[in-house]
């Protein structure tokens, strides 16, 4: 069965960073159009996310000694919650932040934790991760991108897709094929970092319908790794991948997607006066889905802390979350629209547009709700 | 709240309130005898102060029986009890013994009458705590000319005296300005209510789709039907955090705003969840003899009871339209953070 998730507060010392990351948000994204800041962590800023490193707040919970700062997961839940909550441009380092330093320091031996950690920490080295294969999506295991052992290293060869920020990273952690075939299903996979800037690798950059290029395709034809590319033990790929997913599901990027446009309109009922009292139930039914869910996160968070893996629990909060990041503007889309002779302005249109086009990517990115809810299902025993 | 506690009550409730004895008062039967087992158990008095005699607990040391309560879909208003005696204690007024409803919309005057329409619970209640104009009154349903049965086998009842009763008791309001009402308290109640029987009906749903077995195989291999039993899942488990946040409090009453949150969440997820309920179970579901309908009856009763999601969710979103210190999300924040104990 899936836990129970507990009421949790944050504690009080974490919750003491939130000042100065107000702060500072206030002078750099607050003032930056709406339909910029709609973007948040598709947003790519490689300035921005420096300017967050000096501040130390790049690799919060990585340790002190690999140049993290050495908190918690209470602590990154409300960075995290801040630079969403504003829109911040936080993209170029996300990745890296939420996921692949922690896998590196989970799995990786003294010399990759000493290379990497410390350069992800001053936003010198932004992640991206390789899963998806042009026949490869839901169904991951099948993936076909083969790393072959070498007298020196690996040979890498094959393709990936739809990897955000492929053409702006420096480095790859890439779900590849190390030993059997796709017929092996999980077996014989293993995960590989790769320099992004090696001889043998094409980054082709995807437009995206909103006119932007977050995504990529990438073909290694022959790529020669190091024997060190290999983080973790090879062939047990799969469950360093799945171990992940608490991380990558359960935080507030899979409930505040939408947030950015909720807070506009918010503005324009207010600026309304009496007339704004009319959306009080359609607002307030948003309110109290993003709070139950936000209190769900933080649960989660609470696993996180005491070093579970929450990965059903986080499962079911990403299914929910994105459930309210796509219900925002199709509701506000509908309301509008009723009232066609109150002016909306041209900043709020292009948030509600922006988030319209892109909102159905919401529960296609980290995991399809189907294959979530597939997940939810043997969570509660009926698989 | 410690689980020992509640484990004692969950028993006790397994006792005095099997299928058996709901289905006997939603029927129509006494639930007197049920009463007195819940009297004599003392946890009525879990909120009331030590200095007064009464376990002193928070509402969040509360929330294990009130949700308790739901899982049983307890006939008889055991929170409202709870909560009443801890308002009538704070404002000096001794509590009778008995069943109390709240009438969180209050008692309206009509041409010399009193009328409370629609208590949740007015059936299997001896007395009703009901807000007045300026303060609140706990009135005796016995004298009154109780109308029940518009809804079959349903709890509530529209409640009219023709005049004052001899017996009613004026209650000051003892809460200070801004805070928690009587309706406030009823959608507390009402929210837990519907987390617990939320939690009781997936787990009834999953024993039927692990057991009922169609095209050579059980209906829960179908991914169809897993589809909807994970949304079911997951409203049920919104609806357990709306619930516990509504609950959150420092002490025994519930802040306002978490109190709309929870009615309004909960209440929203209820008929999703008693629709999934059925749509699995099939024409099984449906049919007087088995139990799904206890539960899914309930949900629908108590989602109306006490202000449905979208009175609720208009009482949050007008708090968040006025209070222009802050936008969405820093008032979320401020207002349905976990309460420091």
């Amino acid at each position: 069965m899936i836990d129970m998730l507990e009421l949790t507060r944050l504690p009080d010392e974490d919750e003491a960073l939130r000042d100065a990351i107000r702060e500072f948000l206030r002078e750099t994204v607050d003032t930056l159009p709406p339909d910029v800041r709609a973007r948040s962590w598709m947003g790519f800023d490689a300035g921005f996310s420096r300017e967050l490193a000096r501040r130390g707040w790049l690799g919060l919970t990585l340790p002190v000694e690999f140049g993290g700062a050495g908190k918690g997961p209470f602590a990154r839940f409300v960075l995290s919650e801040e630079l969403l909550g504003a829109g911040a441009p936080v993209s170029a380092h996300w990745i890296a932040d939420r996921q692949s330093g922690p896998l590196i320091l989970k799995y990786g031996t003294q010399d990759q934790k000493r290379f990497y950690l410390p350069r992800i920490c001053r936003a010198e080295a932004f992640f991206c991760i390789g899963m998806s294969e042009p026949d490869s999506g839901s169904d991951l295991a099948s993936i076909r991108t083969r790393a072959v052992r070498t007298g020196t290293g690996w040979t890498l060869n094959g393709s990936k897709i739809w990897t955000t920020n492929a053409h702006r990273s420096h480095y790859m952690i890439a779900l590849v094929r190390t030993s059997g075939e796709s017929a092996d299903r999980h077996k014989g996979l293993s995960q590989v970092i790769v320099d992004l800037s090696l001889p043998g690798l094409t980054v082709r950059p995807i437009r995206d319908i909103a006119g932007d290029a977050h995504f990529s395709e990438v073909f290694f034809d022959n790529v020669v790794l190091p024997p060190d590319a290999l983080i973790g033990i090879e062939g047990d790929g799969w469950n360093q991948v799945n171990a992940e997913l608490a991380f990558e599901r359960s935080g507030p990027e899979r409930v505040y997607s939408s947030i950015v446009l909720l807070e506009g309109w918010l503005a324009h009922c207010r600026a309304q006066g009496q007339a704004g009292q009319q959306y009080a139930a359609p607002l307030g039914r948003i309110v109290t889905w993003l709070a139950v869910l936000r209190a769900m996160s933080i649960s989660v968070t609470a696993k996180l802390a005491r070093g579970e893996s929450p990965a059903i629990e986080a499962t079911l909060v990403k299914d929910l979350g994105t459930e309210v990041e796509q219900m925002i503007p199709r509701v506000l889309g509908d309301i509008l629209g009723a009232s066609p002779d109150v002016p909306v302005s041209a900043s709020l249109r292009r948030t509600l547009a922006y988030l319209e086009q892109m909102a159905p990517s919401f529960s296609l990115r980290g995991g399809t709700r189907e294959i979530l809810r597939g997940i939810i299902a043997r969570g509660l025993g009926l698989r | 709240m410690d689980d020992m506690f509640t484990d004692a009550f969950e028993r006790l409730l397994g006792q005095i309130a099997a299928p058996a004895a709901v289905r006997a008062v939603d029927g129509g039967a006494s639930a007197e005898a049920m009463w007195d087992g819940i009297e004599e158990s003392g946890f009525l008095d879990a909120l009331v102060p030590e200095a007064a005699v009464g376990a002193g607990l928070t509402l969040a040391q509360a929330f294990p029986l009130l949700f308790a309560a739901g899982r049983h879909v307890l006939p008889v208003p055991f929170g409202q009890t709870m909560l009443a005696r801890a308002w009538l204690d704070a404002a000096g007024v001794a509590s009778p013994p008995g069943p109390i409803a709240i009438a969180g919309f209050g008692v309206k005057r009509q041409d010399g009458a009193w009328l409370a329409r629609d208590v949740s619970f007015g059936r299997t209640s001896r007395w009703v705590l009901a807000s007045t104009d300026t303060d609140c009154v706990l009135l005796p349903v016995a004298s009154a000319q109780a109308q029940h049965g518009d809804v079959p086998g349903g709890l509530g009842a529209t409640l009219c005296w023709p005049a004052r009763p001899g017996e009613a008791m004026d209650v000051a309001m003892p809460s200070a300005e801004g805070a928690a009402g009587l309706a406030e308290l009823d959608a507390v109640c009402h929210a837990v209510l519907i987390a617990g029987a939320a939690d009781r009906v997936l787990a009834m749903t999953l024993d039927y789709a692990g057991q009922r077995t169609q095209f050579g195989k059980h209906i829960g291999r179908f991914q169809a039907v897993q589809n909807q039993i994970s949304i079911m899942a997951e409203h049920t488990w919104a609806a357990r955090m709306a619930a516990q946040l509504a609950c959150s409090s420092a002490g025994w009453l519930p802040r306002p705003l978490g109190a709309a949150l929870g009615k309004s969440r909960c209440a929203e997820a209820a008929p999703v969840i008693a629709d999934i309920g059925h749509a699995v179970h099939g024409a099984m579901g449906i049919t007087n003899e088995f139990d799904l309908q206890l539960y899914t009856r309930r949900l629908r009763e108590w989602r109306l009871a006490a202000g449905s999601e979208s009175y609720w969710a208009g009482v949050v979103g007008e708090a968040l339209l006025r209070d222009t210190r802050h936008g969405a999300l820093s008032f979320i924040r401020s207002q349905f953070s976990m309460e420091q104990a």
